[in-house]
């Protein structure tokens, strides 16, 4: 097991710059996920660690070693990636021990090694099949098994839910969570979900163009996004977002809107420096923190009825505001709500999410600065 | 290693050599030696197959000679005559024919429509001295098939090789070749949706208003692909040779067989090397604009 | 109603006329089809009276038959291992490595390979070959053969190896092993049915060829079954039709079983896109 360093990477493709002047630390044995939209160049950053792709600047460090220019082969490495790349020519006992035998293992050696990982990934009973003779999961659990059959420093995932439908990719990602409780590997996994990331990630760095925007634990990420970006990046749905006035009086910030009626805000000495001149913020409230006003709450926001979508255990309430702007409610309630006409929803203050113009977020008074 | 990639630029070179010899050698090679004899007297045997002499354009001036252009047996004729050629039994012939059958082997029961491509296909993929031969033997004034068959409708028999044998190679030639448009073709209708069809028949359309409105503008693109190929393919086709070798008295002399004649009997390489370059630079002009029209449709702006 | 009797009638007059021209199709070859099978075989179509396959005899006693069926063997073989090996190597690089302007090359050696037909090209490469002093060999109908053949033939495998997904030879380097080894240990099993076809194609080509082994080829001893057929039936006084029609089936059974077997295994369409 090592760590992982990044210093100042930098990759173009021609013109495209895929990823730009990137610094990042994975640990020892974290479990680091790289979370963005397609194109951010989360992909690249993998590739990069994996050689499969060489950086245009700067360098990449495995451990203590230099291997910006290293290849593949050299670098004590496992990958898994998003097509699995499972051989359709060998069965799943010669794919799986693929990389044994490279490494000049005897054949009973590495068939034995190899029927070992499969039976902890239950494909113990697969093992004389081809490839194209197994389901999606077990495809899936096939090019597991052959990352694993060899010990690596480092594990690197690409991606490797996505072929999957919704409900195996539920249960591969808990599988993917146990296994690493019991090993502690290192491991990279990029993903565009942000709910694998939440599940999965010791850190999570969110992309977007080519740069981490944030880097923290997922609760983190969760309850203090960086940017407007990460806040509707993380969460489903995602964040609230909503442009407002604010004015600062007496250590207090007061935001004005549309159909909002809000408390007067503390806020720290050193948001209320980066506040000032700045009187267009936007507000952000993420759905799970609204419920339906019944009065007495601190903050509350109104709109026309637009959508009533009950779930079962939750219902999300969408309202649509004059400036045609959506706010979404997540009530956790398994009753129908009989709801009409303009909608009241209401927030308490501690839930509340300032962005400066730039959507930066502010810090607010109740956290540490 | 600076950058990397799955073969490297050194590597890839020495996977690409053999190739490039082989083609260096016997494709390019011979596209520029056939320029350069085509300026010179060469000939197969004599003081002139050692060192021959630079001629300029004498042999393209003999090609061109005005007072001999359309004679029988002179370039002229043999040029006209592949024009006629290609026109009937390329895009009259193999185009028309391999449309209509692509068309109507959209309906017709599955075991017709196997048997039938089956038939058309083998005319195809059989070797020509195969084909030439079995035309022979159809085409027999005393016992062939063909002449059978006249008898029997109460026709005179024909001596068709020696009467009239330039339709015999435009016959001949659409027989051999009608298979690949007609694959193109049925391939071409197979992608088009049924759904498409479908809403033209519940609309009440015939199967000429289905394929004049809906099949044929929906295959544009593949019969454009279709008449270039098949007009550079038999436009440079040498297999009418083993049925006729060129003649009677050079009636079915098309430029490849006037080209070997010239350079193989008449042993004047200089002068068969002039035609091999006027039937590249026609090639030349084929091929660009097939390679044109291809890029323009795999940038989207033509259908 | 009308509507659908419409569409019935269309229907049957297809299928008349499809059977129609279908027939019209199989007239030329109906001879060749009782011929072989018949020991008293003219040009004249007669349906064999024994079947009998005694003209197979004759054929098998004929050294210089059973000649050019070897001669054509060799001829293919060779030019197939050329155009096989030369191909895929090739095709390899154009297609993974980072070779400047490798878009530009295929398109120009595509445009050359249908510029230079056998027939525009003839003499200069009976000249380079008479250069070379490889006149009336083999070996010369081999190599311009796989010089032909060669630029399509990459073209095809090519687009093959750029539908294959690079992270098969990625994953094999993450987990261990070399370009030789990735390359041979999983690019080339993967990329064997692309091989297979161009090997099919390339050779029915040659196989099937006239012209080229004609004017490079002089003694008897080196002709393939395709120049001596021709001799058979165009310089003997009256062709021996009993040897020549067996002979023909014979030559001809390689390239419908092949063709079989492509359509058996890669269906109809695809064959018909690559036979040039």
């Amino acid at each position: 097991m090592a760590s992982i360093r990044f210093d100042r990477v930098t990759k173009k493709f021609g013109e495209f710059t895929a990823v730009s002047d990137l610094d990042l630390e994975m640990g020892d044995g974290e479990f680091i996920c790289l979370l963005g939209p397609s194109g951010c160049g989360k992909t690249t950053t993998l590739r990069m660690i994996a050689g499969l792709e060489t950086p245009t600047s700067g360098r990449v460090h495995i451990g203590e070693r230099d291997v910006t220019f290293m290849h593949p082969k050299d670098r004590r490495i496992s990958m898994v990636f998003q097509d699995y790349a499972l051989y359709p020519h060998m069965n799943l006992a010669d794919n799986i021990a693929y990389p044994l035998k490279v490494r000049g293992e005897s054949e009973t050696k590495r068939h034995a090694r190899a029927r070992e990982v499969a039976d902890v990934l239950k494909i113990g009973h697969l093992l004389e099949r081809m490839p194209s003779q197994i389901s999606g999961g077990q495809q899936q659990r096939t090019s597991l098994a052959r990352a694993l059959v060899y010990p690596s420093d480092v594990y690197l995932f690409d991606e490797p839910l996505s072929n999957l439908d919704a409900k195996l990719r539920l249960e591969a990602r808990g599988f993917l969570n146990h296994l690493q409780r019991d090993m502690g590997m290192t491991a990279v996994y990029v993903t565009h979900d942000q709910a694998e990331a939440m599940a999965l990630a010791t850190r999570i760095a969110v992309m977007d163009a080519g740069k981490v925007v944030q880097y923290a634990p997922p609760l983190e990420v969760y309850r203090r996004p960086a940017t407007t970006f990460v806040a509707n990046f993380v969460g489903n749905p995602p964040m609230n977002l909503l442009p407002v006035e604010a004015m600062v009086a007496d250590g207090n910030v007061q935001l004005k809107a549309e159909g909002l009626s809000a408390a007067p805000l503390p806020v720290s000495r050193a948001a209320a420096r980066a506040l000032d001149g700045n009187t267009k913020l936007t507000l952000g409230v993420r759905p799970e923190h609204l419920t339906i006003a019944r009065g007495g709450e601190e903050n509350t926001i109104s709109g026309a009825l637009f959508a009533n979508e009950n779930m079962g255990p939750e219902t999300l309430v969408t309202l649509e505001r004059d400036d045609a702007a959506r706010f979404t409610a997540r009530i956790f309630t398994d009753e129908s709500l009989a709801l009409r006409g303009t909608v009241k929803l209401g927030f308490a203050s501690e839930h509340v999410h300032l962005f400066d113009p730039g959507g930066t977020r502010l810090p607010m008074d109740h956290e540490s600065a | 290693m600076r950058s990397f990639s799955l073969l490297s630029r050194s590597a890839g070179a020495a996977f690409l050599t053999p190739a490039g010899l082989l083609i260096g050698a016997f494709v390019i090679a011979p596209f520029f030696w056939v320029i350069y004899v085509s300026f010179t007297n060469r000939t197969l045997l004599g003081r002139t197959a050692m060192n021959p002499d630079f001629v300029g354009f004498a042999n393209y001036f003999s090609l061109f000679d005005a007072a001999s252009f359309f004679t029988r047996g002179e370039f002229g004729f043999s040029l006209i005559l592949t024009v006629q050629f290609v026109l009937l039994s390329a895009l009259a012939g193999q185009a028309a024919l391999g449309m209509l059958l692509a068309w109507m082997l959209q309906s017709v029961p599955k075991s017709l429509k196997r048997l039938t491509e089956a038939v058309v296909i083998a005319a195809w993929i059989l070797p020509e001295v195969v084909v030439a031969f079995a035309w022979f033997a159809f085409l027999d004034y005393e016992n062939g098939t063909l002449n059978m068959i006249m008898d029997a409708l109460g026709l005179p028999p024909g001596d068709w090789l020696l009467s009239f044998p330039f339709w015999v190679i435009v016959v001949f030639n659409t027989w051999r070749g009608t298979a690949f448009s007609m694959m193109l073709f049925n391939s071409a209708f197979s992608s088009i949706p049924p759904s498409y069809f479908q809403a033209a028949d519940v609309a009440g359309a015939t199967s000429w208003q289905k394929f004049r409105d809906i099949g044929l503008p929906l295959i544009r693109g593949h019969v454009v692909t279709d008449l270039i190929l098949i007009t550079m393919w038999t436009f440079n086709v040498f297999t009418p040779f083993l049925l006729t070798s060129g003649g009677p008295s050079y009636r079915t002399e098309i430029l490849p067989i006037y080209t070997y004649r010239v350079a193989f009997r008449d042993f004047e390489f200089g002068k068969g090397a002039a035609v091999g370059v006027i039937v590249m630079l026609i090639n030349l002009v084929f091929a660009l604009f097939y390679l044109w029209v291809t890029r323009r449709r795999a940038k989207g702006v033509a259908a | 109603m009308t509507r659908y009797l419409n569409l019935y009638f269309t229907r049957i007059g297809f299928s008349v006329l499809t059977a129609l021209v279908g027939v019209l199709f199989a007239l030329p070859l109906v001879w060749f089809i009782f011929a072989p099978f018949n020991p008293r075989a003219e040009m004249g179509l007669a349906i064999p009276d024994p079947f009998s396959l005694s003209n197979f005899e004759t054929v098998f006693g004929n050294r210089f038959a059973l000649r050019g069926l070897w001669n054509s063997l060799v001829q293919s073989v060779g030019g197939v291992i050329l155009v096989g090996a030369g191909a895929t190597l090739a095709s390899y690089a154009l297609s993974r490595s980072p070779i400047p302007g490798k878009n530009v090359i295929t398109y120009i050696l595509l445009l050359f390979s249908s510029v230079v037909s056998g027939s525009a090209a003839m003499v200069p490469i009976f000249l380079i070959v008479n250069g070379i002093g490889l006149i009336d060999t083999q070996i010369a109908v081999i190599l311009v053969f796989a010089g032909g053949l060669l630029p399509t033939a990459m073209f095809i495998l090519r687009d093959f190896i750029d539908s294959i997904p690079k992270s098969y030879e990625e994953s094999a380097m993450v987990a261990g092993a070399s370009p030789v080894q990735a390359f041979f240990d999983v690019a080339l099993p993967v990329i064997r049915p692309g091989i297979v076809v161009v090997v099919v194609w390339a050779f029915v080509n040659i196989w099937g060829s006239f012209l080229i082994p004609f004017i490079l080829l002089r003694s008897s001893e080196k002709m393939p079954a395709a120049v001596a057929i021709y001799s058979f039936y165009s310089e003997a006084g009256t062709p021996i039709v009993t040897l020549l029609a067996a002979y023909s089936l014979l030559y001809s059974l390689p390239v419908i079983i092949l063709y079989l077997f492509v359509s058996w295994k890669f269906g109809f369409r695809f064959f018909g896109g690559i036979k040039a």
